[in-house]
């Protein structure tokens, strides 16, 4: 089954994709400036503010999404020995920490207006401003250290301590009083947003997902030719 | 209606901003990526177009190597 991680045959696919993702990127992202910015309805109690969530939650959605996918892959590389794994984690590393800081300078927008506040030390603010650090941290390892066997050790024990904020980023809002509001989207129960805001949402968070992977194609894209670089400088 | 669509009840500075701020960064990341793509790919065309034409041979039997160098001239 590893066969098809092999980076041989992944190239051959990984090479043409990021055109076709880029253009409908560029689509999807238009219906969703669209959506979010003329046609979905103003907040009762937010106003016109209430946009702000339509890049805020996606960017906070993905970027705990590909904490927690960099954590499961650098585990999965030490238990099947696959290097890939690791390529593939730290070429979606630069997305996810792009995200956490959108996530982040965002909702310090979102809460001037609405809390009065730039920056509140709030759990949930908190919370997310530590998953950057561990994003940092990750990215960091990668450039710091030369040797391939302590890089796959120290980034993965960097996931492994970072994925313990992950749950608590999550349920930071019902374990502690904060000034944000507890989740409007379940997936298990019914949401309590109205369908014309869930809708152009769910268009935000399908474009910033297109982004992510875009830029893991292309990230990866360059891993390949540096490792073949490598091989060339061999023979 | 374009005066309506800025002033957002109030809010439009703040909306705004905060979706400016996504699009610009998403322009740095794509444009960095980009970037360093192209260094690395134009790196890969200079090291193979001075080995010699017994290594460019055995360098050439591996597919993703064909690859990177199909995709250079495509670009």
């Amino acid at each position: 089954m590893f066969k098809l991680f092999q980076p041989n045959k992944i190239f051959q696919i990984t090479s043409k994709a990021p055109k076709y993702i880029l253009f409908l990127f560029v689509i999807v992202l238009s219906i969703g400036l669209t959506e979010a910015l003329v046609l979905s309805p103003e907040d009762y109690k937010q106003s016109d503010a209430v946009r702000i969530m339509y890049v805020h939650v996606p960017a906070a959605w993905i970027s705990l999404g590909i904490f927690s996918t960099i954590t499961f892959l650098s585990i999965s590389g030490f238990i099947f020995k696959n290097k890939n794994f690791f390529l593939i984690a730290k070429s979606l590393a630069p997305s996810g920490f792009l995200f956490n800081i959108i996530a982040l300078v965002t909702g310090s927008i979102w809460g001037k207006p609405t809390w009065g506040t730039w920056w509140a030390w709030d759990a949930r603010i908190t919370s997310m401003l530590i998953l950057a650090l561990f994003y940092a941290m990750y990215l960091i390892s990668w450039r710091i250290y030369d040797s391939e066997e302590k890089v796959f050790k120290i980034s993965a024990i960097i996931t492994i301590l970072g994925i313990i904020n992950v749950p608590i980023i999550k349920y930071s809002v019902d374990w502690w009083n904060t000034l944000h509001q507890p989740a409007s989207i379940n997936i298990l129960s019914k949401s309590s947003i109205h369908s014309s805001m869930l809708f152009p949402l769910l268009i935000m968070t399908a474009a910033f997902a297109l982004f992510s992977l875009l830029i893991f194609l292309m990230k990866y894209n360059t891993e390949l030719i540096k490792i073949k670089n490598k091989g060339l400088d061999r023979l | 209606m374009i005066n309506e669509l800025l002033f957002m009840n109030g809010y439009g500075v703040y909306v705004l901003s905060a979706f400016s701020f996504t699009l610009l960064s998403f322009s740095a990341l794509y444009l960095i990526t980009k970037v360093q793509f192209i260094k690395e790919q134009s790196k890969f065309v200079a090291k193979f177009g001075s080995l010699n034409t017994d290594k460019a041979k055995s360098a050439k039997l591996q597919r993703i190597n064909k690859e990177i160098l199909a995709n250079a001239t495509n670009n």
